[in-house]
């Protein structure tokens, strides 16, 4: 998992596995991280990532939740087949906002 | 342990309590699912519904007891796989769990893993076993993924 900063907003790049005892727990304290420090404007990028069980998604869905009762905004990039469908499935894709171009997903912060 | 019969595999194990347990399991399932003949899309759905099935033995069945095992049967065909999973806890009721595409739901952090496992697979069947346990069953057959 990789910061980046792109203007005012942080991007994420997380890559590999995201489940119970692998990545869930490092995404999870990461996202707490960038919300302790302010960080208000958060694009994950999820294009490298292989897979998500679902203590994945819940630490998604936390993230989303806790970055947005701090004002903020955190949106999705990137995402494979298996991730959207996953998603779709369980109806969080239209919960967050998801985006295919990271110049396009920073814009949509200003 | 396997056995083979009439192009039938099966595969027995018993695995501690432990996430490394899980993903060991997976990867016997995973590798046992491609040998069937399963297509990539279905592995990966296989895989997935039977770890948060072992997930769920491990954590919420057997506590992480060093005392308690994960008891794994796989069974192949030649149209599906059939996999028994099966911890020593005190077992849960299903009807308990909360629906989680429900728009009051939705923002949980957690109550997916059994909606995952139905999504997945085209039976799930949850028993409790004497004297302790909850035995799940899930099957897959080959070919019918499609909108799954």
């Amino acid at each position: 998992m990789n910061n980046r900063q792109v203007g005012d907003v942080t991007v994420v790049d997380v890559s590999g596995r995201i489940t119970l005892g692998e990545g869930s727990s490092e995404l999870r304290d990461a996202l707490r991280d960038l919300v302790a420090k302010g960080n208000k404007k958060i694009l994950l990028n999820l294009g490298d990532v292989s897979y998500i069980d679902s203590s994945g998604i819940g630490e998604l869905v936390s993230g989303f939740t806790s970055v947005s009762n701090q004002g903020g905004q955190l949106k999705l990039l990137n995402l494979t087949k298996r991730v959207k469908d996953l998603l779709q499935i369980t109806k969080l894709y239209t919960v967050f906002e998801v985006h295919d171009d990271e110049a396009g997903a920073i814009r949509s912060f200003a | 342990m396997g056995t083979e019969r009439e192009g039938a595999v099966k595969i027995e194990r018993a695995f501690d309590s432990t996430l490394e347990s899980v993903d060991e399991a997976e990867a016997l399932i995973l590798e046992s699912a491609a040998n069937a003949g399963f297509d990539e899309d279905e592995q990966h759905h296989i895989s997935m519904a039977a770890r948060e099935c072992l997930v769920n033995a491990v954590v919420h069945g057997n506590r992480y007891s060093a005392h308690k095992k994960v008891h794994l049967v796989i069974e192949t065909s030649s149209d599906r796989i059939r996999i028994l999973i099966t911890d020593e806890g005190e077992g849960f009721d299903l009807t308990e769990l909360p629906d989680p595409l429900a728009e009051e739901n939705l923002l949980r952090h957690s109550g997916r893993g059994i909606f995952l496992i139905r999504a997945f697979m085209d039976d799930l069947q949850m028993r409790k076993v004497s004297p302790h346990g909850t035995e799940v069953t899930l099957v897959k057959i080959r070919g019918r993924n499609e909108d799954k």
